[in-house]
């Protein structure tokens, strides 16, 4: 079993099967990959040997899609058991879930469901937060979403909700500045605004990925989280303002559809590490 | 305070687009926001057919991608998922196959399923290291012949009344379709050695062979069915054939009784 290394703060890749072959014969200088969790809970096979292989040469962080910790029902200890397998095999230095839903009654809807921000809500994820820390052993980092709609029910902001969340749990929290900005656009805030009154001090890790446009019902403009494609510049703008605030931090490229070509995904890796290294030599000067 | 909209019914409009939105699912100013919601419905059904999709390939290739996607469609909101474990997921699409009337003019179309899942699972099946074949060499009759393999945990077997070899191969683009006799019972045999997947095409001898071994037959008896199935059988060779494939984790001899 490896030893536990920690996530530098430098740029890293979401690891993708369809990547393996060019990361093997070309073994990129990146900070860290990210898995899935669930990608990896099959028995054996192609998927762990990769794995394996890459964890030996590089720190690992595991982001977990499927455990529905803003469920109203009961986590499902069979699957809380499966994410302590996959911590245990491969010792990564950050483990991370969503705030969000995806399975109601036995039903796994493969993506992430929006939570309306009332007391109840919040008791009820941060005892589940506390079941996964608890399982696993270690703390975890909760992300903020991006949404779509919201709730007429809703009694605080996202915010304020995810500090409450923070301060109860002990979690840390995974920023995605992507969502930041899709979820601004979406609800009409302004993400500058968002981010400043976040708690940045408990970020550990920042996600940048590429969105999609529509409109909505009422000609709105309505971004859809989709990551198909690269990083775009206005996230690219909040994320300079966030390290600049933060110092440099953990950051994944995430790109889930339309996966390119290695060198494509590795070139957005490259410009979120050349702001990092900025960030350093700032830091290093002051 | 408003009620709870509970996620029962936030839930219940996703698969299911004849669903009203569902009341306090709003846009930032407060209003109704269906155009909103189906963001969700959209996400969600689409990412459970390109689960599909990216399961069985060959069936795709047959059907072509719009019938392929229509079919996907009506199984994810029929048989969604009821584990976060997508590799998983599609277990039951053959068996939704062959009740989909569209799909009843191809009535191969399911063991082709079969087949893929068969090649998903053991993708994902435990490592074990193959048996050697020198480990028969030392073998007499009488303990051959008492003998069990204990199979690798990623071997499957598919046998169909149908081409399910050729079709197989055929949708996954290593032969052309155009000779292919769909009505030709075949068999398939799964094994992932190491960690690449090998698709065998079995005899009807080497079918019934390897279906019997895998059953925990021993090998004497099995071929003796394989022979009643197909005259040429011919055990050695049905034998090396499964051996070098990596079929087998381990042999067992039972021993004789003691008097």
């Amino acid at each position: 079993m490896p030893e536990k290394r920690e996530v530098p703060a430098r740029a890293g890749a979401g690891l993708k099967s369809e990547h393996y072959r060019d990361i093997f014969a070309t073994r990129p200088d990146i900070g860290f990959f990210e898995i899935h969790a669930e990608n990896y809970m099959g028995a054996g096979g192609l998927p762990h040997k990769a794995l394996s292989a890459l964890r030996r040469d590089y720190a690992l962080s595991v982001h977990g899609v499927g455990m529905s910790i803003g469920a109203e029902r009961d986590l499902d200890p069979v699957h809380l058991g499966r994410l302590k397998a996959v911590v245990q095999r491969y010792e990564p230095g950050l483990v991370s879930e969503h705030l969000a839903w995806s399975t109601h009654d036995d039903v796994f809807f493969n993506d992430l469901l929006p939570l309306p921000y009332t007391g109840a809500v919040l008791r009820r994820v941060t005892e589940h937060v506390d079941q996964v820390q608890e399982a696993l052993g270690r703390p975890i980092l909760m992300e903020n979403p991006s949404t779509y709609v919201a709730f007429a029910q809703s009694e605080m902001s996202e915010v304020e909700f995810i500090r409450e969340l923070q301060r109860r749990s002990g979690c840390g929290l995974l920023l995605d500045v992507n969502n930041v900005h899709v979820s601004a656009i979406n609800q009409n805030y302004d993400a500058i605004a968002y981010l400043d009154a976040f708690p940045l001090e408990h970020v550990a890790e920042i996600h940048l990925g590429g969105h999609a446009t529509d409109t909505d019902d009422h000609g709105h403009e309505l971004l859809i989280d989709a990551h198909d494609r690269a990083v775009a510049d206005p996230v690219w703008a909040l994320y300079e303002h966030v390290i600049g605030r933060l110092g440099a931090r953990p950051t994944l490229i995430e790109w889930d559809n339309d996966i390119p070509a290695w060198p494509v995904l590795k070139a957005d890796v490259d410009a979120a590490e050349a702001i990092l290294a900025a960030a350093r030599r700032s830091s290093h000067a002051a | 305070m408003q009620p709870d909209l509970s996620q029962k019914s936030f839930a219940a409009g996703l698969l299911s687009p004849g669903i009203d939105l569902p009341e306090g699912v709003v846009d930032p100013d407060g209003r109704p926001a269906p155009k909103r919601y189906a963001v969700y419905r959209n996400n969600v059904t689409v990412s459970l057919i390109e689960a599909i999709v990216a399961g069985y390939p060959a069936v795709q290739a047959l059907v072509g991608e719009a019938f392929f996607r229509a079919m996907a469609r009506q199984f994810v909101r029929s048989h969604p998922p009821c584990s976060p474990l997508l590799m998983d997921y599609g277990a039951g699409f053959a068996e939704f196959i062959e009740n989909y009337a569209p799909a009843h003019p191809l009535p191969f179309l399911p063991d082709v399923a079969r087949l893929e899942r068969a090649w998903l699972d053991a993708f994902h099946s435990a490592d074990a290291v193959p048996l050697a074949a020198n480990r028969l060499a030392g073998l007499g009759e009488a303990d051959f012949a008492r003998s069990r393999f204990v199979v690798h945990p990623a071997t499957r077997l598919v046998a169909s009344r149908f081409a399910v070899f050729d079709l197989w191969r055929a949708g996954r683009g290593m032969r052309d379709i155009a000779d292919i006799d769909p009505g030709l019972a075949q068999a398939a045999l799964v094994v992932r050695p190491e960690v690449v997947v090998d698709v065998l095409g079995l005899s009807q001898g080497g079918a019934s062979f390897a279906a019997r071994l895998m059953a925990g037959a021993d090998p004497v008896s099995a071929a003796g069915d394989a022979l009643a199935a197909e005259p040429e059988f011919d055990l050695a060779a049905a034998l090396a054939t499964m051996l070098s494939a990596g079929a087998f984790a381990d042999i067992e001899t039972l021993r004789e009784d003691k008097r």
